[in-house]
């Protein structure tokens, strides 16, 4: 089946087998690796992108649902070389250490902060529920996260 | 993990679903995907087409009728919670599900595919059944409407024919006075609900309970209603002696499901003391 997508701006149509995972053709088709995969199993999202917008599991996604959408990945945060906020928060508060759930962390952190720009830090943790560290990073995370909340808020 | 090869169809029309529906009988209606596509993945399921419903305008989105608020069966539970609408008239469903999933699985998810999937372990039944919504079908012979008490029939099983489509979930508007709670015993590991009672009060005039309706999941192999809880407490002073007298018989009569994580009769337990929390925040909240 022909699908066209616009990933990070730029749009692509190709022709795909109704069972390609969205992941699969972010990472195969359109050699975009920095999405991971890591559980397989909708538990870990490390594979998670903005599809239209919210952040959702690719591995949980088939590409043929991507058709018209607007996807973004961890490869489209920075614009003009200067880093989105969130992936500025992870930088500075180190807010990573093997780096394996980090894409989807950010990913997950930039809806969230979207809908909630000012979240307690109990609301952060809820809202990375869906996003499992295996290094156990979780308080440099939420730092990490905070530290984006202020910087959007104060629009720098 | 791939699962095993299939046809994509896209309906464009709640016809044209139930039309490639009547075609491809061994097809699965494809909304969110979120219990489909995990179950192709491990090949517990190999349909081999798909259509996918997610498309149909008519299917999605909050309506207000008057005395009922219709939900379409593909909103995703993001765009349920986002909704001021349910948030004012119906806040046991927002509370309900901000536990499902995580934030991921709630902007993919929708309503209609959780209470058609049923789940044991899901959430949202529980409610359905305290809200006394009623279910749309759309099949060969029409509209069908099927109260919540007789959706679901079994394990992962629903009054919904092969070829019928949930379109809609009803839901009345609550009389003045109701309060409304789901309490939850997540598994910690998949967040899926161990047991979930939800509790939906409204006292009379004389601050006595005037209706109240419990359901519970998670516990037996199917939501089910707890008409005898129900009954203890219709047309008594709520006082937490009567709510514990009626939460003990929450068990009653009931068939648990036994599993690594948690036994029948420690099921059982948590069915007594989350319909208990359930009743207590819902009339508390009935109180204002």
């Amino acid at each position: 089946m022909q699908i066209t997508v616009t990933v990070n701006g730029v749009t692509y149509t190709h022709d795909v087998e109704p069972r390609l995972l969205l992941v699969h053709y972010l990472r195969d088709v359109l050699n975009l690796t920095g999405t991971h995969i890591g559980c397989d199993t909708s538990q870990c999202g490390a594979c998670t992108i903005l599809l239209n917008g919210k952040a959702v599991k690719s591995c949980t996604v088939f590409a043929v649902q991507a058709d018209g959408a607007e996807i973004t990945t961890i490869e489209g945060l920075a614009r003009d070389g200067q880093l989105h906020p969130v992936q500025e928060g992870f930088w500075e508060k180190h807010g990573l250490q093997c780096g394996y759930c980090t894409p989807g962390m950010i990913m997950t952190a930039v809806d969230f902060l979207q809908r909630n720009p000012n979240p307690t830090e109990e609301e952060i943790r809820h809202a990375i529920e869906g996003n499992l560290c295996r290094c156990t990073g979780y308080q440099n995370i939420v730092r990490a996260i905070q530290y984006a909340a202020e910087k959007m808020r104060s629009g720098s | 993990m791939y699962p095993s090869a299939f046809t994509y169809y896209r309906a464009g029309s709640v016809q044209e679903a139930l039309k490639l529906l009547m075609e491809n009988p061994d097809a699965k209606l494809l909304a969110g995907g979120h219990s489909l596509i995990p179950a192709m993945k491990l090949r517990l399921a190999s349909p081999p087409a798909l259509i996918d419903i997610s498309r149909v305008p008519e299917l999605a989105g909050i309506r207000d009728r008057g005395d009922r608020i219709v939900i379409g069966a593909t909103t995703r539970y993001d765009d349920i919670q986002r909704s001021e609408l349910v948030r004012q008239v119906l806040p046991i469903l927002p509370e309900a599900i901000e536990v499902i999933g995580d934030l991921q699985v709630r902007n993919m998810g929708t309503i209609g595919g959780a209470l058609a999937h049923a789940d044991p372990a899901a959430d949202l039944p529980a409610v359905v059944l305290a809200l006394g919504a009623e279910l749309t079908a759309f099949g060969p012979d029409g509209e069908r409407t099927i109260p919540a008490d007789q959706f679901f029939v079994d394990l992962f099983t629903t009054a919904l024919q092969p070829n019928e489509i949930l379109t809609e979930i009803s839901f009345p508007k609550p009389p003045a006075h109701t309060g409304m709670s789901y309490q939850k015993f997540a598994n910690p590991a998949s967040g899926y609900a161990v047991v979930g009672a939800a509790a939906v009060v409204t006292l009379g005039d004389d601050g006595k309970v005037a209706a109240v309706r419990v359901g519970v999941t998670g516990a037996g192999p199917y939501a089910v209603r707890r008409q005898n809880v129900e009954q203890a407490l219709t047309g008594q002073e709520p006082t937490a002696a009567a709510i514990e007298a009626a939460s003990q018989l929450a068990s009653e009569g009931m068939t648990f499901n036994s599993d690594i994580f948690a036994s029948d009769e420690y099921r059982a337990h948590l069915t007594r003391v989350f319909v208990k929390r359930a009743l207590t925040a819902a009339i508390e909240r009935a109180r204002g």
